[in-house]
């Protein structure tokens, strides 16, 4: 706030201008060039985004480096940004992310270079813009944009199966969030502002409340995804390329989860609370079965994304609870999630790349001829897993605690994720490491070279540190938090 | 106010004075100077088209020639849309019109008429003349389509369309001969007049007849449902640059023939004539998405999203009046208006780059000629893909601004179930429109022949695909000028 450079309108602009600009110069001749303008560009993005760290006040819950300016007058629109405890670290993890993704296809991906590392800039430009939206339609725009850029992706570089992947994540993702604009206008239409701010303090009846959560949760519910509208993640994971993987678990997964903190809980809190038993209903659902489901899984991306999907049901869970050290737990586990799904996904990327193969049976072995990467796998199987010390840990741990003093049977039930995540991750680990030598292809394995050795290095000292001392991430989020249940815990009617 | 007013013509006699001069000295040259001309009525049309947009907002609305010509600002902008449509068709479709024999003096004359005839319809205030303007449009667009005498597939869609045009030409005059009958005028001014006089007293049947007679026509040439089926077929027989000479800037003049005689002249029958607008746009969504799903021609699928698109903007026509309660009309009226012309501006992009992968000998019709468009052709790809995700509604193309603006009308007279039905059919729709981006960017290309294009061309498709995504970034300025626009047209 002290400071005058919009860096929330640059972490967004940044990075679209720069992916514009590439897809505009670059083509498959100066690919070296474009895969260093690239890392460039997601690194000056990811430079401009540390100052909303290093400059947040913990001590409020006030919206931060604001950026108001008349965008519609006539809707009461405007390019309004901030952000708060809620949404800092999203904007960061964002930016940081898209580093990975452009390094991630490095040598990989031949085809379109120029088109696909802007397709990605463009993503992560408009994602930072989701979650540091203040007015309601803005939100709506990037939420909405951000389907082209993922459509393309999964599209063009995405394998065998990808245009029924790409199709179904397009339209199961727009049929959600259609129901959404015509809340987002009807309380438009009852406030005469897209402010999100002002929503908040709107007063709405319970009938109101319930259809308006109804209609938001189509579009989050599909975005996080709960069960049971989730079933367009595993076909999207699988077929995506690594990078897409890699966004779509560790960010756009979050923009659903987000928009529960940013709109539904806030804006019709009585009708949280009316249908919180559903909601956990469906996240305990989430937990349990879908941890059963990704146990029995046979290619190594659906298994992760399965797993990612029981995650989520655990931020989801922890929202519903109202609990201060719940949903600070969700927030957690939904940063420390996009650490270990992009990780897990990176980790997988690096096998497919050598055996292209996703299969878990065409592995065995691997640690034989790859141990520095077997070292990597274990960190985030188990990290994935929920084991002390590491970022899974500490989110799953809290909520776990809010559940048990909410109801200590949802406590038990969402302590079954320990088990069932134990089991998946590490039982798949275990066919796809451990063991003799399976086949030729793993007996030709190279270990990882230096660009991938250190991405996975950077995203094991971020597992490792986040799940040491977490004490960043639960200072930056305190305050709002406890802002945002004071909010939800009154009454509108 | 009985007087001539010839000013607030000029530009109307300015295009007839042109047009003649056009033909003259095409005839006198024998076709020798042509691409000089060419240019020269390109230069002309978005001449004109930047001095009617210039006038913006004018003092407010004046009457000419003994009230049967009306100049106001939704005038001056629709048909300065209209001429830059044009200009846009001309420059787009050149290299197209010279590889089928038809660049031709006949052509840019026709051209010249049928924008003659939609700043007449755009201006009339009187049941004639709104009946010169249309026939003068139709008749010259006849024209155009039949211009390739000898291509079968063009002359059958001609007679078509002429058959099918008069018919909806006679449903046009049966319902003002009735309003006539019920009214004694043709005068817009005069019938809305007399149509007080009726509401208040008992309505009678001839007038309620004219009215589903009027707006049967304007359905017509709408190309709304259950008056469409002439849409698919003209599409998809017409050379590519007659489609656009239908598909694209007559929508404008269409949208300005439903202001007047709907709203100059029949306003207090709104409650009439929304209810049927209600039952078209219901099945054009509906039939207009569901069938284009099922098309593998690419012109039949644009013509069925033409239909469904209108039916989208007739549900911000018909949210004016709710009971007695007007003062949603700017708002209502303004969100057609704004959706008519972001349609015309996407509809031109895309028959621009169908005309623009076209070659002599090759005509692109088939979904599948679209293939490995990226690969080809990457530019060409990417304006294609702002369009189709616009006309999809997606933000942050303007197709987005625009829904949202009928949706908000629409949603301020509490019809929240019509906003959910129109929203879900949006999801169909955009189903077929990816299918588009699928196969451009996903498939391999099945033809590697190289897209040759004009400086000019490439130029003004480049404008176009910026238009589309600056403007839904920043519909403001155009919302409030629509806005502008429709108020003064209200108040006059």
């Amino acid at each position: 706030m002290s400071n005058n450079i919009p860096f929330l309108s640059l972490a967004i602009w940044l990075p679209i201008a720069f992916g514009v600009l590439i897809m505009a110069l670059g083509n498959d001749k100066n690919a070296g060039m474009v895969r260093g303008a690239a890392l460039l560009a997601a690194l000056i993005s990811f430079v401009v985004t540390l100052p909303l760290y290093f400059g947040f006040d913990t001590s409020t819950a006030q919206l931060q480096f604001v950026e108001n300016l008349p965008w519609i007058e006539a809707f009461g629109a405007s390019y309004g940004l901030g952000v708060d405890g809620l949404s800092v670290w999203f904007v960061i993890l964002t930016a940081l992310i898209t580093i990975f993704v452009v390094v991630a296809a490095w040598e990989v991906i031949t085809e379109k270079v120029a088109q696909y590392m802007a397709a990605f800039l463009i993503l992560s430009g408009l994602m930072v813009g989701v979650f540091s939206a203040t007015d309601g339609l803005l939100f709506y725009v990037f939420f909405e944009a951000t389907l082209i850029p993922m459509y393309i992706i999964v599209g063009v570089w995405g394998g065998p199966n990808r245009i029924y992947a790409a199709f179904k994540f397009f339209l199961y993702t727009l049929l959600g969030s259609l129901l959404t604009l015509v809340a987002l206008i009807y309380l438009q239409s009852q406030s005469g502002t897209f402010e999100i701010a002002a929503w908040h303090k709107l007063p709405l009846g319970m009938t109101e409340q319930i259809l308006i959560f109804l209609a938001f949760l189509m579009a989050f519910a599909v975005k996080v995804p709960m069960w049971p509208v989730h079933t367009w993640l595993p076909d999207a994971h699988v077929e995506a390329p690594t990078g897409g993987s890699v966004v779509l678990a560790a960010i756009m997964l979050k923009l659903g989860a987000y928009g529960f903190l940013r709109f539904s809980m806030p804006i019709a809190p009585d009708a949280s609370h009316e249908l919180a038993g559903f909601m956990i209903t469906l996240s305990l659902i989430a937990v349990i079965y879908i941890g059963v489901v990704a146990l029995v899984q046979k290619d190594m991306k659906k298994l992760v994304a399965y797993s990612s999907i029981a995650h989520m049901g655990f931020v989801t869970l922890g929202f519903f609870m109202f609990q201060d050290l719940a949903v600070q737990g969700a927030i957690i586990q939904m940063i420390s999630h996009g650490f270990v799904s992009g990780a897990m996904f990176l980790c997988i990327g690096v096998l497919y790349d050598r055996v292209h193969s996703r299969e878990i049976s065409a592995y065995g072995g691997v640690v034989n001829t790859m141990p520095k990467f077997a070292a990597f796998f274990l960190l985030f199987a188990m990290a994935n897993a929920g084991l002390p010390a590491t970022s899974g840990f500490v989110g799953e741990f809290m909520v776990i605690l809010g559940a048990v003093k909410y109801n200590f049977w949802i406590g038990l039930l969402a302590a079954t994720t320990l088990i069932f995540g134990a089991a998946y991750s590490l039982w798949m680990y275990k066919r796809v490491v451990f063991g003799e030598v399976a086949n030729d292809n793993v007996k030709e394995l190279t270990d990882v070279n230096t660009r991938e050795f250190l991405m996975l290095g950077a995203l094991a000292v971020l597992v490792m540190a986040m799940g040491l001392y977490p004490k960043p991430f639960t200072d930056v989020l305190q305050v709002s938090v406890d802002a945002l249940l004071q909010h939800v815990a009154q009454s509108k009617l | 106010m009985d007087q001539m007013n010839l000013s607030l013509a000029i530009p109307e006699i300015a295009l007839a004075l042109f047009a003649c001069a056009f033909l003259i000295a095409d005839s006198v040259t024998k076709g020798r100077i042509l691409p000089i001309l060419h240019n020269i009525v390109v230069l002309f049309c978005i001449g004109l088209g930047v001095y009617c947009l210039a006038q913006v907002p004018t003092t407010g609305t004046e009457l000419a020639f003994t009230n049967m010509y009306i100049a106001d600002s939704m005038a001056l902008a629709l048909k300065g849309f209209s001429a830059l449509a044009i200009a846009f068709t001309l420059i787009v479709g050149a290299n197209y019109a010279k590889d089928r024999d038809m660049f031709k003096g006949e052509l840019h004359a026709l051209v010249l008429f049928t924008l003659l005839g939609q700043m007449v319809m755009i201006s009339a205030n009187n049941l004639l003349l709104v009946y010169l303007g249309v026939e003068l449009l139709s008749l010259s667009l006849y024209a155009a389509v039949a211009m390739q005498r000898d291509n079968v597939r063009a002359t059958e869609a001609s007679m078509k369309y002429f058959v099918l045009g008069a018919l909806a030409s006679g449903f046009l005059l049966y319902g003002m001969s009735m309003i006539y009958g019920a009214t004694g005028s043709l005068n817009h001014s005069d019938i809305a007049f007399a149509a007080t006089a009726a509401v208040s007293g008992e309505k009678s049947i001839i007038f309620i007849f004219g009215i589903v007679f009027l707006v049967a026509g304007l359905a017509f040439k709408l190309g709304v449902v259950p008056f469409h089926m002439w849409v698919p077929d003209v599409y998809e027989g017409s050379p590519s640059i007659a489609t656009l000479l239908i598909s694209g800037a007559p929508k404008l003049a269409a949208f300005a023939m439903l202001m007047r005689l709907l709203v100059d002249g029949l306003f207090v029958m709104a409650f009439d004539w929304q209810n049927m607008l209600m039952v078209l746009a219901i099945a054009s969504l509906a039939i207009g998405n569901l069938t284009a799903i099922a098309q593998t021609s690419l012109k039949r699928m644009l013509a069925y999203s033409t239909i469904a698109q209108m039916g989208f903007m007739l549900l911000g026509f018909l949210s004016g009046v709710t009971g007695q309660d007007t003062g949603n009309a700017a708002q209502a009226y303004s969100s057609a208006m704004f959706y008519s012309i972001t349609y015309v501006l996407t509809t031109l992009g895309t028959f621009g780059v169908i005309m623009v992968m076209s070659r002599k000998g090759f005509e692109v019709e088939k979904i599948s000629d679209l293939k490995g468009l990226n690969k080809r052709a990457p530019w060409l790809a990417l304006i294609m893909l702002l369009l189709m995700f616009s006309l999809a509604g997606i933000p942050p193309m303007v197709g987005f601004a625009a829904k949202l603006l009928v949706l908000k009308a629409l949603l301020a007279t509490g019809q929240v179930w019509l906003a959910v039905y129109a929203v879900m059919f949006s999801l169909v729709g955009a189903f077929y429109y990816i299918r588009i981006v699928k196969t451009m960017y996903f498939e391999a290309p099945s033809d590697e022949t190289e897209i040759v294009m004009g400086n000019d061309a490439r130029a003004v498709l480049g404008v176009n695909g910026l238009a589309v995504i600056v403007l839904g970034l920043l519909p403001a300025p155009l919302m409030a000028y629509c806005m502008t626009a429709i108020q003064q047209t209200l108040a006059g």
